[in-house]
């Protein structure tokens, strides 16, 4: 029966590793690659803390394998050797205190710089976001944010405000609160692709999480506070939108779409989106 | 010196009749308030796997709804059409319900109580040579502390409801997570389950915080003061090590959830504005009137629920290296390493809590520091991992149902602790947050390395708990089926977090891209159907084994340990011979010997 044991714990690991192996053409993986330049740096970061785990996987279960086999070799009848009497080995212990220290230092000092343009706002690639406002004519002072949309989670729903346009059609800036001339959507954030943008992510009600999976976005919306969340989509297309923090029975359907499209285009939907709102029942005024 | 006579040939001199009347002595007084550490541990563990089996239930519901969404449940769905008249599916609100009272039951009222409670208690005194704890009433209430507490939960979950005041039963249980984030559980109308069933969740929690206490201060004073003559602190088994350590973490941590509880009650029911920011509108409601700020929540909730974390697996690591070293015959390797490490972990422990909110909106600067510290707890419990595999290294193992499950828990929480560090690791963890992967790895460790270690201990000692042995093949057949079971449900959850399946989703098939995902879902749910069936073989052996007619005797396992000096089941004051230590508690197959162990009360130079 030790024998069966003995090929009981090797065989897990290695089904373990095969089934991770197979995974990804299974599609058992991430939700195509990741969409987005820094969705991409995660990956990477991902991949390597996968290899640094998959060879420490390996390396203890083997090692655990092995001594497992060795015991169960001394346990054969006629073997009267007795069990190797030994306390410890103090080299052993710094060995294998200082080899993970320092790969331990290594990915937590790898992660450091992703993580600071994610979140850190002196690293947010201002410049990028100005360059799409810029592109898109928005009439903005030197203060003003530089958000393109406020995401405000309710139970159940995202609802997104955008800023309006002037009276000669140019596109204002967002201000912290509702202007006469804000656009509003429900379930459906349009953003130009292909450079970074930023939203203001609130929540109305109880705590939500602003969840792109293909951008490998997630920010929690906490009531009373403004969060700026920036990305960038590669594509014109539409991503899925979704909320990934407990908020009430409901949570799983806060079913939304994040489009992201050409500026044209984004422009193009807000303009729609103004004549639907100002629409008064009458035919459009020659 | 009078242990002299108390070699490990005692059980020849006992009276076979005597034996036979005595063994479940022990097992009669639980049903009343004894003061004796040995009942109050056999009352924890009789409950906590009563609790177990509750909390499995729950997650089988949950479950269930994963891999057939929105169908009639076999036999508890006939229950449920019969309470409401639903039709025996699960609800959205049910749901929500049965993920938050599986978490809270497992961990409160099992994971926590079934090591510091059951097996602190009856292991500290024995193992120390003590004849009891130092506060024996203190330590009985801290057993009868949980009843309340199991009662309030109860209510939560919406049972009783004509008693409670929760109106809706079921549907309008507490539902807020085991984490119940403000403001779903700052605000009564926020949620069907965030009325009265929150309320009683909160006093249910407080509870058991009372109990955990009462139990924390006596295994300290225990330890440090009642150890019998000779068991220096560097004699004592690891197990009473991790039990020390975490007592300590318990008894500094634990106020603070405490307070938070509190604060939380006062938000809810005296309009305190600790965590409610001002202006929130919640379901039509009036806006809330605040200044509050419910992150705050956050930092004070895993200030004690990281630690926890830590008071969920230190004693079974302390448990798994003394049994390792029993059935391999052989030292631990790395004795004091083992309890640096430990002490390490603990510590840091206190440090890392901000990694529950990476994607919180805390200041990103604290995701740093708090991603280093993090990420170096891997250090610790790394060097645990090869000091145990250093242990059966060169050993002579006895491949039990102790040991299986000891390699286990080793093998297991490999994984654990491995797959920790993806969520360690901030940027990565913006993805993996809140999505299966973490529910993989949360399962991993206190499934499959505190649970397996759980196993063990309880075929370890049961024979001195009730003078019997456990059924062998049987404790082997539920260690198959469960570590089947066990990776089997949870090993997919990684490919489910990494496929961007997020936690705590009624119908994640909702969205297109998790479609697929459903095939996988079905093979867990039949995965975690057959762990759960195993589980009675685990209560069945338990049961059985009671009734078995071959005496166990004192040290069935030639073990070293204090313990098994005592008689089995130890009477009413322990030993019947006063303890005394002569040396460390892993002197085994020492090669000046001819027995391959050497008890910690023999007396030297007697060979």
């Amino acid at each position: 029966m030790k024998w069966f044991w003995c090929l009981f714990f090797m065989f897990w690991p290695i089904l373990a590793v095969v089934v991770c192996l197979l995974a990804p053409s299974l599609g058992w993986w991430f939700p195509g690659e990741s969409a987005s330049p820094l969705g991409r740096r995660i990956d990477h970061l991902f991949y390597v803390i996968l290899w640094i785990c998959t060879v420490v996987f390996i390396g203890t279960q083997v090692a655990l394998g092995y001594v497992l086999y060795n015991g169960a070799r001394r346990t054969r009848p006629g073997v009267t050797e007795k069990a190797w009497y030994s306390h410890g080995r103090h080299e052993l212990e710094v060995i294998w205190s200082v080899i993970p220290a320092i790969v331990l230092l290594f990915i937590a000092v790898y992660q450091l710089d992703v993580w600071a343009e994610y979140r850190v706002k002196e690293a947010f690639p201002r410049q990028g976001m100005l360059d799409v406002l810029k592109n898109l004519n928005q009439q903005r002072g030197e203060k003003d944010s530089l958000a393109l949309a406020e995401v405000m989670a309710r139970q159940f729903e995202w609802r997104i405000r955008y800023p309006g346009f002037d009276a000669q059609g140019n596109l204002l800036p967002l201000m912290p609160d509702p202007q006469p001339t804000d656009l509003y959507a429900v379930n459906e954030l349009h953003l130009p692709s292909g450079a970074p943008v930023m939203i203001n992510l609130r929540t109305q009600d109880v705590q939500h999480s602003f969840f792109l999976p293909e951008l490998r976005v997630k920010q929690d919306a906490v009531p009373g506070l403004v969060i700026p969340v920036w990305f960038q989509a590669d594509h014109h297309r539409p991503y899925q939108l979704l909320c990934a923090e407990l908020c009430g029975w409901g949570h799983y359907k806060m079913n939304a779409r994040f489009v992201a499209e050409p500026p044209e285009a984004f422009l193009q939907y807000l303009k729609t989106l103004q004549r639907e709102q100002n629409y008064d029942g009458t035919a459009a005024t020659p | 010196m009078s242990s002299a006579v108390l070699p490990h040939h005692a059980d020849a001199h006992e009276h076979p009749d005597a034996r036979r009347d005595h063994h479940l002595a022990l097992l009669r007084q639980v049903f009343w308030f004894s003061t004796d550490h040995k009942v109050i541990g056999i009352q924890f563990l009789l409950t906590t796997m009563l609790m177990l089996m509750v909390g499995g239930a729950l997650a089988l519901g949950v479950r269930w709804q994963l891999a057939y969404r929105w169908e009639q449940m076999p036999v508890f769905g006939e229950l449920l059409s019969q309470q409401f008249g639903t039709g025996g599916q699960i609800s959205p609100e049910l749901y929500t319900m049965l993920f938050t009272m599986h978490a809270t039951i497992m961990t409160f009222l099992v994971v926590i109580p079934v090591l510091a409670g059951a097996f602190g208690n009856f292991l500290i005194p024995l193992m120390i040579g003590a004849d009891d704890m130092a506060f024996p009433k203190l330590n009985a209430f801290s057993y009868w502390f949980m009843w309340p507490a199991i009662i309030c939960f109860g209510f939560a979950m919406g049972l009783g409801s004509h008693l409670s005041g929760v109106e809706g039963g079921m549907n309008a249980g507490a539902a807020q997570g085991w984490t119940s984030y403000p403001l779903l559980s700052a605000l009564p109308q926020a949620a069907p389950g965030a009325e009265a069933a929150q309320f009683w969740w909160l006093l249910g929690i407080t509870f058991v915080g009372v109990s955990s206490m009462m139990g924390s201060i006596n295994y300290m004073t225990t330890i440090i003061n009642m150890r019998a003559p000779g068991m220096t602190l560097f004699r004592m088994p690891l197990t009473i090590w991790a039990m020390l350590i975490t007592a300590i973490l318990q008894a500094f941590a634990l106020p603070v959830l405490t307070a938070a509880g509190v604060m939380l009650i006062a938000d809810r029911a005296l309009g305190t504005c600790f965590f409610k920011p001002d202006g929130i509108v919640v379901n039509n409601a009036d806006p809330t009137i605040g200044g509050g700020q419910p992150l705050l929540w956050q930092h004070l909730f895993w200030f004690y629920s990281h630690p926890a974390v830590y008071i969920m697996i230190l004693p079974a690591m302390g448990m798994v290296s003394d049994m390792l070293s029993c059935m391999c015959r052989k030292p631990v390797f790395g004795y004091r390493p083992m309890i640096y490490s430990l002490a390490t972990i603990a510590g840091l422990g206190f440090v890392v809590w901000g990694h529950h909110m990476f994607t919180s909106g805390m200041n990103p600067a604290l995701g740093m520091t708090f991603m280093v510290s993090t990420i170096m707890i891997a250090l610790p419990s790394g060097v645990k991992v090869f000091n145990w595999i250093g242990t059966i290294w060169g050993g002579r193992p006895v491949f039990n149902t102790v040991f299986l499950n000891c390699v286990a828990f080793i093998s297991m929480f490999i994984v654990g602790g491995l797959s920790g560090i993806f969520m360690a690791a901030v940027p990565v963890d913006v993805y993996f947050h809140d999505t299966y992967f973490i529910v993989a790895h949360f399962h991993y460790v206190l499934f499959g390395a505190t649970l397996f270690g759980v196993f063990a201990a309880i075929h370890y000692w049961y024979p001195k708990m009730f003078g019997r042995l456990m059924n062998e093949p049987v404790g082997q057949l539920h260690f198959l089926l469960t570590f089947i079971g066990f990776n089997g449900t949870f090993f997919p959850m990684h490919l489910l977090g990494v496929a961007g399946m997020p936690r705590r989703y009624a119908d994640p098939y909702l969205y297109p891209y998790l479609e697929h995902l459903q095939p996988m879902n079905q093979f867990m749910t039949i995965c975690a159907l057959l762990m759960g069936l195993a589980q009675f073989l685990l209560i069945g052996n338990f049961v059985l084994s009671w009734f078995s007619r071959t005496p166990s005797g004192r040290n069935p396992w030639h073990s070293n340990g204090m313990e098994w000096m005592a008689p089995s089941p130890p009477g009413h004051g322990n030993f019947d011979v006063a303890p005394m230590v002569y040396r460390g508690p892993y002197e085994y197959s020492s090669p000046n010997r001819e027995d391959d162990y050497w008890p910690q009360w023999e007396p030297p130079g007697k060979c």
